[in-house]
């Protein structure tokens, strides 16, 4: 584009510029037209599988929903209680969608549709994920409500936990890859890294669901406890964006767990230059499966307690996610990928030549470490389960006892009462 | 190269404010919601009881142990990312290194566990 524009006579910086801007409008604006039809999916399904219809009014199968909603949140009347901070209050719902769309900047949907190709881009996400957390802080502080007060409260434990983990199990694909740009991880990935490190990829998926206070981990805004906690407050449009950005990280979360486990725009080999739309397909058709992991997990488990909800991320997946780091790296230490063997190979003939042609030949070379790595993922991961059941018996024995005991104590008390 | 990248990050900081902002500011440029405020709407909401109090009191926080316990580990592991991204480049001796390195977090992990620092109460 940039070059179309220079062959016009546009100065090269300007053009630079303009088409840097027009990628960026472009980008930002995806994010929040394609949420328009993910909430419509995400109510549909969760509907369905909680054997209702979901949205069927307005539309045909009720796609036209989320607009309905979205003109009622526009006419609705704009509030700010008198009590709270003004400016705080206002800057919270607009950075809260911000600092998500800031994330579509990193993430590449194709060979060469990528906003901004960082050298940093791992980095880069994990700063401005935490932004939002952040705006939400602001949100409850801002609105000089109690309830909010209390779930921004919950939504700094939460974030302040689950970042640890996060960032360990992300370490594990750069290490792999041994890059820290989005588009180098792809590229990596001649075997997706779930195959290679599966618990890692685990950790990070349920540490990023804790980060977007999504169900099992949707206690910060729990309705019955703290009435919607940080967003209270809002109304109209300023709510609408909150709401907006809680669907916008669910699918900001999908398409990061397909970047660096699923391989992202790779698809038996496809995915190449010169097939760009082909990979933005394969890179969002991969993150509606894990946004449809997403809404299942959402729709169908209860929430959590926090002290449950501390333990489980202090006392398992942080040392899960220590040791699985120290195993990755001692079998990534053992096969390190030789590229000119595997030409060879491929070159060879036979099998080699076969796998070579239907994956690549990154596939061959790759093959030996995430063979080693999986094995010991999987054992690692047998050991931890074990010790997870271990432990929940334990509590669970622990539990019982404790309501036999309350029960024994009232058998013996009821009768003195009755007698006095 | 990667300067142009992010010039183009720096756009993008600017347009993705901008984004949320129409929304929010349209409807009351345009007048499309009613403007009908008064001292009960204005009030915080409490169960519809009479606010009592002031939110912004000190208040415990129950988790500044985990706070605390994060902050160590947070820097710690931004070390993890250099070493993560030369590692197959780097001899053994550096696999040992980081080993120990991580040890040396786990230690401080399980004395924090120990001490009840990881107990929510």
């Amino acid at each position: 584009m940039v070059d179309s524009l220079v062959n016009l006579g546009w100065n090269r910086d300007v053009a630079f510029f303009v088409a840097s801007l027009l990628g960026a409008v472009v980008l930002a604006s995806f994010g929040l037209v394609w949420i328009i039809f993910a909430i419509w999916l995400e109510r549909k399904l969760a509907g369905r599988i909680q054997d209702r219809i979901g949205p069927n009014r307005a539309g045909p199968y009720g796609l036209f929903q989320t607009f309905a909603d979205l003109f009622k949140l526009i006419t609705k009347e704009d509030i700010t209680p008198a009590g709270a901070d003004r400016h705080i209050y206002n800057i919270a719902p607009i950075m809260v969608v911000a600092s998500i769309v800031l994330i579509f900047a990193v993430i590449p949907f194709s060979a060469t549709w990528v906003g901004a190709d960082l050298n940093i881009g791992v980095l880069y996400f994990i700063a401005v994920g935490s932004l939002a957390t952040l705006a939400i802080m602001l949100a409850g502080w801002g609105s000089n409500n109690k309830y909010a007060l209390l779930g921004a409260f919950r939504v700094i434990a939460a974030l302040i936990s689950y970042e640890v983990p996060m960032i360990l199990s992300v370490a594990v694909p750069v290490l792999l890859a041994g890059t820290m740009s989005m588009q180098g991880i792809v590229h990596g990935q001649s075997i997706a890294y779930i195959f290679v490190a599966p618990v890692s990829a685990f950790i990070f998926f349920v540490s990023q669901l804790a980060e977007a206070g999504r169900s099992p981990f949707d206690l910060i805004e729990a309705e019955s406890e703290i009435i919607a906690g940080y967003n209270i407050e809002y109304s109209g449009m300023k709510f609408g964006m909150f709401m907006a950005s809680e669907f916008i990280h669910a699918f900001v979360i999908s398409l990061l767990t397909v970047i660096l486990f699923l391989g992202g725009w790779q698809f038996l080999g496809a995915g190449h230059p010169g097939s760009e739309l082909f990979g933005f397909i394969v890179v969002m058709g991969k993150a509606m499966l894990v946004y449809f992991v997403v809404i299942l997990i959402r729709s169908t488990t209860p929430r959590i307690r926090i002290d449950h909800m501390m333990a489980f991320n202090w006392k398992f997946l942080v040392p899960l996610a220590l040791v699985n780091l120290i195993v990755v790296a001692f079998c990534a230490r053992i096969f390190v990928p030789d590229y000119a063997a595997a030409q060879a190979v491929a070159d060879g003939g036979g099998l080699g030549a076969f796998l070579a042609g239907m994956f690549g030949v990154g596939f061959i070379a790759e093959l030996p470490r995430a063979a080693l790595c999986l094995v010991a993922n999987i054992g690692l991961w047998v050991v931890a389960s074990r010790l997870l059941r271990q432990y929940s018996d334990q509590e669970r024995d622990r539990v019982r006892q404790l309501i036999q005991e309350r029960r024994d104590q009232r058998g013996q008390t009821a009768p003195a009462a009755a007698g006095r | 190269m990667q300067q142009q990248e992010w010039i183009f990050i720096a756009i993008f900081f600017v347009i993705a404010p901008i984004l949320p902002i129409m929304p929010i500011a349209l409807p009351q440029l345009l007048r499309l919601a009613p403007r009908r405020a008064n001292k009960a709407k204005l009030e915080t909401y409490e169960c519809g009881v009479e606010t009592v109090g002031d939110a912004w009191v000190q208040f415990k926080v129950q988790y500044y142990l985990y706070a605390l316990v994060f902050l160590i580990f947070d820097i710690e592991l931004l070390f993890l990312f250099p070493w993560a991204v030369a590692y197959n480049q780097l001899p053994l001796f550096a696999f040992v290194v980081m080993v120990t390195f991580i040890a040396v977090l786990g230690v401080g992990l399980a004395y924090a566990w120990r001490k009840g620092a990881l107990e929510w109460q």
